[in-house]
């Protein structure tokens, strides 16, 4: 052949192609022989894909972009390196490499299940308080004792709504 | 609850078996979750590990289910201890295997654990014995809303729960049936069964859960996919995947007594013998010889009433159980002895098999 296909996990000349069929969706992967040992792809049964497709989608030998998770400090390498991410921030951070992903590991890309509705709400209500809070402050300071009054009856009324505060708010 | 009397305590698992656990043993569901703005465990400092340990503990010991729980630290527990409750399914080997910071709180009943700082910060999950996928839903979302009461979840309106890994996104759930297929491995189907499975988008791993073998003919069959898809069609998908892998295997139990009944008689009939008689057992010989007496009771080779007995021993004759029955540690070759002398007896007034009346297919 004259431009044969190569690993997806490392450069070597792959000899192992793999078709697998999830949810009507083929998923392909071309693999060297030690690689393929090494991820069990020669056992039919317990093998999947979507997990090996998760480190080949990591793996292009693109430089990487020093993106670096603002709240973490995790980075691309990290990733490829644990297949885990650092922080629930890394999703918004490494959006770029997470959406292409998904498609492949996942029935669809978009969540539909439960939603954790009184935690929303609760982080909503905590959000405006603290919005309040300093609306009050500000108000205060520059002597706009009607926007202070205002805000301090609001300030009342939300925390009526809330009956026990919320304990692990930060 | 201290760890000593939950493991004198029965579990779910080896307790209340009847006729309708006769192909699915267990159902299990589990949930991944992690809290917002904090790192997740494989990230996290050691000191954030224990803060989110000291937060995770106190909430989920908080909620209804946990009261008079076990709650421990896995520094806490000794290494007989820790196998005892991954035999139980209670804990996963990752958390053993978890740096400094890790925990777990086991209900009463044993039925509700919460891992924390796993893969990810709560892992929790619940088990019902039989076929019980709904229930077992109903049960653990009720625990997860209990816990929103406490903790703020990372979240996100498009990808849902967040977790360490993306493979885990949006229900964050993964819901699987523990099953006992001993006709399709005997005939030879298990193959054709995965790949079939694998193409509904659902996995079959052994025992144990990942890279464990299937030892016993107990698969565990669960969904690959958790993105895309709410709780109750992944439950509904699975649920029919599982009914279908059920009228499979009855249908191979038929086959077997049709083409040749005395060949399968004669595993059943060995395997009382051995277990009888026997004097060096590894874990998974027994495994095998238990599912064949289990595949017999089915059969109505024994009665209903010694099913319990086996699923009792299926747990116990695992390294962790049997060297705690032994009160020690052994060595794998001494285990053995052990092993089949713990068997020996559990069989000398075992009822005899008979063969008679074996016309059922284990329906029921």
């Amino acid at each position: 052949m004259a431009n044969p296909l190569k690993c997806d996990l490392c450069a070597k000349p792959a000899t192992v192609h793999l078709t697998q069929i999830v949810n009507n969706k083929v998923h392909k992967v071309d693999l060297c022989e030690t690689c393929a040992q090494a991820k069990g792809v020669t056992d039919p049964s317990g093998f999947s894909l979507a997990d090996l497709l998760l480190k080949a989608s990591l793996n292009p030998e693109q430089p990487t972009t020093g993106v670096r998770c603002e709240q973490c400090g995790f980075t691309q390498n990290d990733f490829k390196k644990h297949g885990r991410f650092g922080c629930p921030s890394c999703y918004e951070t490494f959006k770029g490499i997470v959406e292409p992903m998904l498609d492949n590991m996942h029935k669809g890309t978009t969540h539909t299940g439960k939603v954790p509705q009184r935690a929303l709400e609760r982080k909503s209500l905590y959000d405006r308080l603290t919005k309040l809070e300093l609306d009050l402050t500000e108000a205060i300071k520059s002597e706009r004792y009607e926007d202070a009054a205002r805000a301090r009856d609001e300030i009342s009324q939300v925390k009526q709504s809330v009956s026990s505060p919320p304990k692990s708010a930060r | 609850m201290t760890i000593a009397s939950l493991i004198a305590t029965p579990s779910e698992l080896t307790d209340s078996a009847s006729s309708k656990t006769a192909i699915v043993l267990m159902t299990r569901v589990r949930l991944a979750r992690n809290l917002a703005g904090s790192a997740f465990p494989g990230w996290a400092k050691p000191a954030q590990r224990e803060a989110t340990l000291e937060t995770c503990r106190a909430a989920v010991a908080a909620t209804s289910p946990m009261k008079r729980s076990l709650n421990i630290s896995i520094g806490e527990l000794s290494e007989l201890e820790k196998q005892i409750l991954v035999e139980r399914h209670l804990i996963s080997r990752e958390l053993i295997g978890a740096k400094s910071g890790a925990g777990v709180v086991i209900s009463k009943d044993q039925a509700f654990s919460v891992m924390v700082n796993e893969e990810d910060h709560l892992r929790i999950q619940v088990l019902r014995s039989g076929f019980q996928l709904k229930k077992a839903w109903n049960a653990i979302n009720e625990l997860d809303s209990a816990l929103e009461d406490h903790l703020d979840y990372a979240f996100s309106p498009t990808l849902g729960y967040l977790t360490a890994c993306p493979t885990n996104l949006g229900t964050g759930m993964r819901a699987s049936a523990m099953m006992h297929l001993p006709a399709l491995v005997i005939s030879n189907q298990m193959e054709k069964i995965v790949r079939a499975v694998n193409q509904l988008g659902m996995v079959v791993r052994g025992l144990f859960g990942e890279g464990s073998d299937a030892s016993g003919s107990i698969f565990q069959i669960s969904n690959q996919t958790t993105l895309g898809e709410s709780e109750e069609e992944i439950i509904k998908r699975l649920h029919s995947v599982l009914q279908s892998i059920i009228e499979h295997e009855l249908n191979a139990r038929e086959k077997l007594l049709e083409a040749d009944a005395g060949k399968l008689f004669d595993k059943i009939g060995r395997a009382y013998g051995i277990l009888q008689n026997s004097h060096v057992l590894s874990s998974g010989e027994a495994m095998n010889l238990l599912s064949l007496l289990r595949l017999g009771i089915d059969l109505s080779i024994f009665p209903d009433a010694s099913r319990c007995v086996i699923d009792r021993l299926l747990i116990e004759a695992q390294p962790g159980h049997l060297q705690h029955a032994q009160k020690g540690e052994f060595e794998p070759g001494q285990r053995d002895l052990l092993r089949a002398e713990r068997l020996r007896a559990e069989f000398a007034n075992f009822v005899r098999p008979d063969f008679t009346f074996s016309n059922s297919t284990g329906k029921n």
